[in-house]
C-alpha cells in the first residue's frame, strides 16, 4: 500500500462510521477518490467497494475524476441565482467549452455548481480554489479567470 | 469550579482591562462574508500603517455584527473613547480612517458609520439606533462582532459558561422546567418544543445517549448557523453542555457542512479552549457530569438536515431517512437515544440558564416566544443576518429593517426551497411559526429572500424544485418521481411551451407529494410550486398564453436588442460579446444578431454600466417584439 494512504489511514479507527472522514481525507490529499484509494480503504474497514461507491457517490462533496488546477464554483443559491448566478454558470460553461462537473482539457479549470456558499449578501459569488469573490458579473469573472494559470 | 471561577475572574480583569483599553484597538469584521469582502487584506494594511506610523494597538478579528451589505467593517476604539465603526472599507479610506484616530487624534466623522458610546459623539449616530439594528433584540447575536471569536476569555468576561453553571447546580429535570417555561421551541424549523424533545430522551433507557447539533446548513439562502458558529462558536457549545446534561448524553457531535471551513475551525479552536479550561472531560466542574464534543463534517446532501439522514451520515451511510417511529429521541444515533438541536436553539439555551424563563418570555408572542435570527437577502437594500422578535411583522422586517426594496416589490420566500414564496397582501403577516403555516410556507430555519418585479416566480419555482428534485435522496417514490415531473413541467413552461393542463397537473403532483412523501423534506418540497401557484397565477398564464416573461428572466422568452438611436457605437459590446452576434464599426450603431446571441448577459452589463450613452442594450419579452 502506498505510504500516502497507508498514513490516511492510520489515523482513523476501523469502525465503518470512519467511512466518510477518510473519504474527506483522501479527497483532500488526492483531490479525488480513485480506484486504488478505494480499494486500500475497503480493506482496511472490511466493507465491500460497492458500499464504498454506494455511500461516496451519494454525497456531492466526492469526486472520482482528477480535478483541474483550479477548482470554480458558481454559487447557485437562491440569493445568488436571483441575482444572476445562472448566467454566470452559462457563460463559463460557454466560454470554457465545458459542462458544469468537468474539467477543462488542458486541466486548468474545472467548473462545478455549489448549494450555498453562505455569503448571500454579497451575492452572486463565486469560488475560485479558496477565495470568495463576491458581487459578480459575466465580465467581471471573464477578467478575473486571467488571473488564473 | 474553583478553578473556573478564578479564570473567570482574571478574564473579567482582562476584559474591563480591554473595554477602558489603554491601548487603541482596531476591530476587524472577519467572518466569511466579511472576508469575501477583503477584510484579511484591510488587516494587512492596518498592520502595516501602524508600524508605518510607529503606533501600538491591538489589531484584532470579530466575527459578524450583522449588516453584510456594509462589508467590510472596520472599528477602532480609541482609549477613553467609544469604539467607532466604519462600513465599506476600502484601502483609501482605511488610510484616511487610520490618519484620522491615530495621528488627529479623532473620528473621522464623515466616514463614520456609527459608535457604541452612550453619549453623543460629534454628530456621529449611535450604533445601535441605526435603522437596520434599532427594531432589532439580540439575544444569540448578543456577541456577534462585539467580541473576539477566538478567545474564550472574552466569552466568559461577557458572563459566558454562566448558563451552564446555574445549570450544573440544579438538577437535569430542573432545567428540563426552565427550558419549557421559557417555551422555546426548535429553531431548525419544525417548532417543536425543545423540553418535549428532552424529556422523551431523558427518560429514554439506555447507558449512553448523544446530543447532536445540526449545523448542516443546507438551505441556499441562509447563513444564520454560519454567522453565529464564526461569531461566538463558544454560545453554541455552552448550549451542547446545558443540552448535553439535561438529557443525560456523554458525547456530543457537532454535525457541519463542509463548506464552512471558517466555522469548523473556529470550533475546533474553541473545544481546545474548553478542554483546557476543564469544560470536557470527565467529571466537569468536579460534577458528576462528563461530556466529549467531536466534530463531524457534513459531505455535502441536502437531506443529511432531516435528523434521520444526518443520523445516517454519521454512521458512514448514505445519508437517507427512514421512517419515524421510533423517533431518534428513542433510537437513534447507533440505537441509542439521540437528540438533534439546531444550532440556534443551542445557541439560545446559556441565556435562557443565565437570565431565567421569566426574562425570556418578555420576548415574541404567546405560543412563539423569543427571538429568531434570519438572514435576510435578496433584492433587499440592506441584506444582512438580523434577529427579531417572534410576531414582528414581515412589513416590519422588509421595510424598517431591511429598507424596502428598489424596485417594487413582489414576494418573499421563507423557510427556503421546503417554504413559500408569499405575495404582497400579506406582508403584515406576523412571523411566527402558525402565521406561515397558514399562509401555506413554514418558518424553515430562517432564510428570507425578498424578490422584487425583476424576479421571475415560475423561473425561481423552478429553481427550488430543481434543488430538492437534485437533493432528493431517492428512497421514496413520491419524492423521487413527483419532484421530477414537477420540474419538467416548470421547465417546458418557462421554455413557452406550457399548456392551460400543466397548472391542473401541479396541483395534483404538488398535493400527493405532500402527503405521500416519507421525510419532512420530501412533504415540503412542492411548497414554492403550489404558494406561487397561489398567489401568482397570472405570471403562469403569461407563460403560457402569451409566452411572455414579465421579468425578463426565462431566456427562450425574451431577446437582447440593440437601440440603434441610443448606440454610440462604442464597441465596448462587440468586445464583450464570446460569440460575435454584435458587429458594426466604431461610431455607427451596431447589429445584434439574434440567430448567433446566447443571451449571456455581457453586453447588457458593459451597456449599461459604462458607455456613455448607456442602456442602448435591451432585453424585451418576445411578444414585444415589432
Amino acid at each position: 500500500m502506498p505510504e500516502q494512504i497507508r498514513r490516511i489511514l492510520g489515523k482513523h479507527g476501523r469502525s465503518p462510521d470512519e467511512l466518510i472522514p477518510i473519504l474527506q481525507d483522501v479527497q483532500a490529499a488526492f483531490g479525488y477518490i480513485g480506484e486504488p484509494q478505494v480499494k486500500a480503504i475497503s480493506r482496511y474497514l472490511r466493507i465491500s467497494e460497492n458500499q464504498i461507491y454506494g455511500v461516496s457517490s451519494f454525497y456531492a462533496q466526492f469526486r472520482f475524476t482528477e480535478p483541474g488546477r483550479h477548482g470554480i464554483k458558481v454559487c447557485l443559491g437562491t440569493a445568488c441565482h436571483v441575482r444572476g448566478g445562472g448566467t454566470l454558470l452559462d457563460s463559463l460553461e460557454h466560454g470554457l467549452g465545458i459542462h458544469c462537473g468537468e474539467t477543462t482539457e488542458d486541466k486548468r479549470f474545472d467548473v462545478d455548481r455549489v448549494a450555498c456558499l453562505g455569503c448571500c449578501a454579497l451575492s452572486p459569488v463565486v469560488q475560485i480554489d479558496r477565495d470568495i469573490y463576491s458581487r459578480m458579473t459575466v465580465n467581471k469573472l471573464t477578467e478575473l479567470l486571467k488571473n488564473y494559470e | 469550579m474553583n478553578k473556573l471561577v478564578k479564570k473567570i475572574d482574571t478574564a473579567k480583569g482582562k476584559w474591563d482591562k480591554l473595554k477602558d483599553n489603554r491601548e487603541p484597538i482596531v476591530y476587524i469584521g472577519a467572518a466569511s462574508c466579511g472576508r469575501a469582502a477583503g477584510a484579511l487584506e484591510l488587516k494587512e494594511a492596518a498592520k502595516a500603517f501602524l508600524d508605518d506610523n510607529k503606533k501600538s494597538a491591538r489589531v484584532i478579528e470579530v466575527g459578524c455584527i450583522g449588516p453584510c451589505y456594509l462589508e467590510p467593517l472596520v472599528d477602532i476604539k480609541m482609549p477613553g473613547q467609544p469604539r467607532v465603526s466604519y462600513n465599506n472599507v476600502n484601502a483609501k479610506t482605511l488610510q484616511m480612517i487610520l490618519k484620522s484616530h491615530f495621528v488627529n487624534g479623532e473620528p473621522h466623522k464623515k466616514l463614520a458609520l456609527g459608535h457604541f458610546g452612550t453619549d453623543d459623539l460629534d454628530g456621529i449616530p449611535r450604533f445601535w439606533d441605526l435603522p437596520m439594528l434599532k427594531p432589532q433584540v439580540r439575544i444569540v447575536l448578543r456577541n456577534c462582532g462585539l467580541i473576539d471569536p477566538e478567545e474564550i476569555d472574552q466569552y466568559l468576561a461577557v458572563d459566558g459558561y454562566q448558563g451552564f453553571m446555574k445549570a450544573l447546580k440544579s438538577t437535569a429535570e430542573d432545567v428540563i422546567a426552565t427550558v419549557r417555561q421559557a417555551g422555546l421551541r426548535g429553531r431548525g424549523g419544525a417548532g417543536f418544543p425543545t423540553f418535549r424533545k428532552w424529556t422523551v430522551c431523558r427518560e429514554s433507557p439506555g447507558e449512553q445517549k448523544y446530543l447532536i447539533c445540526n449545523a448542516d446548513e443546507g438551505d441556499p439562502g441562509a447563513f444564520m448557523n454560519r454567522s453565529l458558529i464564526e461569531s461566538d462558536p463558544h454560545a453554541v457549545l455552552e448550549g451542547m453542555l446545558i443540552a448535553g446534561y439535561a438529557i443525560g448524553a456523554s458525547k456530543g457531535i457537532v454535525y457541519i457542512r463542509a463548506e464552512y471551513p471558517l466555522a469548523i475551525e473556529r470550533l475546533k479552536r474553541a473545544i481546545g479552549q474548553m478542554r483546557e479550561y476543564g469544560l470536557l472531560g470527565k467529571n466537569i466542574l468536579g460534577s458528576d457530569f462528563s461530556f466529549e464534543i467531536k466534530i463531524k463534517e457534513g459531505a455535502g446532501a441536502f437531506v443529511c438536515g432531516e435528523e434521520t439522514a444526518l443520523i445516517g451520515s454519521i454512521e458512514g451511510k448514505r445519508g437517507m431517512p427512514r421512517s419515524r417511529p421510533p423517533f431518534p429521541a428513542i433510537a437513534g444515533l447507533f440505537g441509542a437515544p439521540t437528540i438533534i438541536n439546531n444550532v440556534e436553539t443551542l445557541g439560545t439555551l446559556p441565556n435562557i440558564l443565565r437570565n431565567g424563563p421569566e426574562w425570556y418570555t418578555r420576548f415574541g408572542k404567546e405560543g412563539n416566544r423569543g427571538t429568531k435570527t434570519f438572514s435576510l437577502v435578496g433584492k433587499i437594500r440592506r441584506p444582512g443576518l438580523i434577529e427579531v422578535q417572534l410576531g414582528t411583522t414581515l412589513r416590519e422586517i422588509i421595510f424598517d429593517i431591511g429598507g424596502g426594496v428598489q424596485k417594487p416589490f413582489k414576494a418573499i420566500q421563507t423557510g427556503g426551497p421546503s417554504g413559500g414564496c408569499l405575495s404582497e397582501e400579506f406582508l403584515d403577516l406576523t412571523v411566527d411559526y402558525e402565521s406561515l403555516a397558514s399562509a401555506g410556507s413554514i418558518m424553515g430555519s430562517g432564510g428570507l429572500i425578498v424578490m422584487d418585479e425583476d424576479t421571475c416566480i415560475v423561473d425561481l419555482a423552478k429553481y427550488f424544485l430543481d434543488f430538492t428534485q437534485k437533493e432528493s435522496c431517492g428512497k421514496c417514490v413520491p419524492c423521487r418521481v413527483g419532484t421530477k415531473h414537477i420540474l419538467e413541467i416548470l421547465q417546458k413552461i418557462t421554455n413557452g411551451e406550457g399548456t392551460p393542463d400543466d397548472l391542473l397537473a401541479l396541483r395534483t403532483l404538488g398535493d400527493t407529494i405532500k402527503k405521500g412523501a416519507l421525510c419532512g423534506l420530501g412533504q415540503t418540497a412542492p411548497n414554492p410550486v403550489l404558494t406561487t401557484l397561489r398567489y401568482f397565477r397570472n405570471e403562469y398564464l403569461e407563460h403560457i398564453k402569451d409566452h411572455r416573461c414579465r421579468a425578463t428572466v426565462c431566456k427562450p422568452l425574451i431577446e437582447y436588442r440593440v437601440i440603434k438611436e441610443k448606440c454610440t457605437g462604442c464597441q465596448s459590446c462587440v468586445r464583450v460579446c464570446p460569440t460575435g452576434a454584435i458587429t458594426g464599426p466604431r461610431s455607427e450603431p451596431h447589429n445584434l444578431d439574434a440567430t448567433k446571441c446566447i443571451k449571456c448577459r455581457s453586453c447588457y452589463e458593459v451597456c449599461r454600466y459604462e458607455a456613455i450613452a448607456g442602456d442602448a442594450i435591451v432585453i424585451r419579452t418576445a411578444e414585444s417584439k415589432s
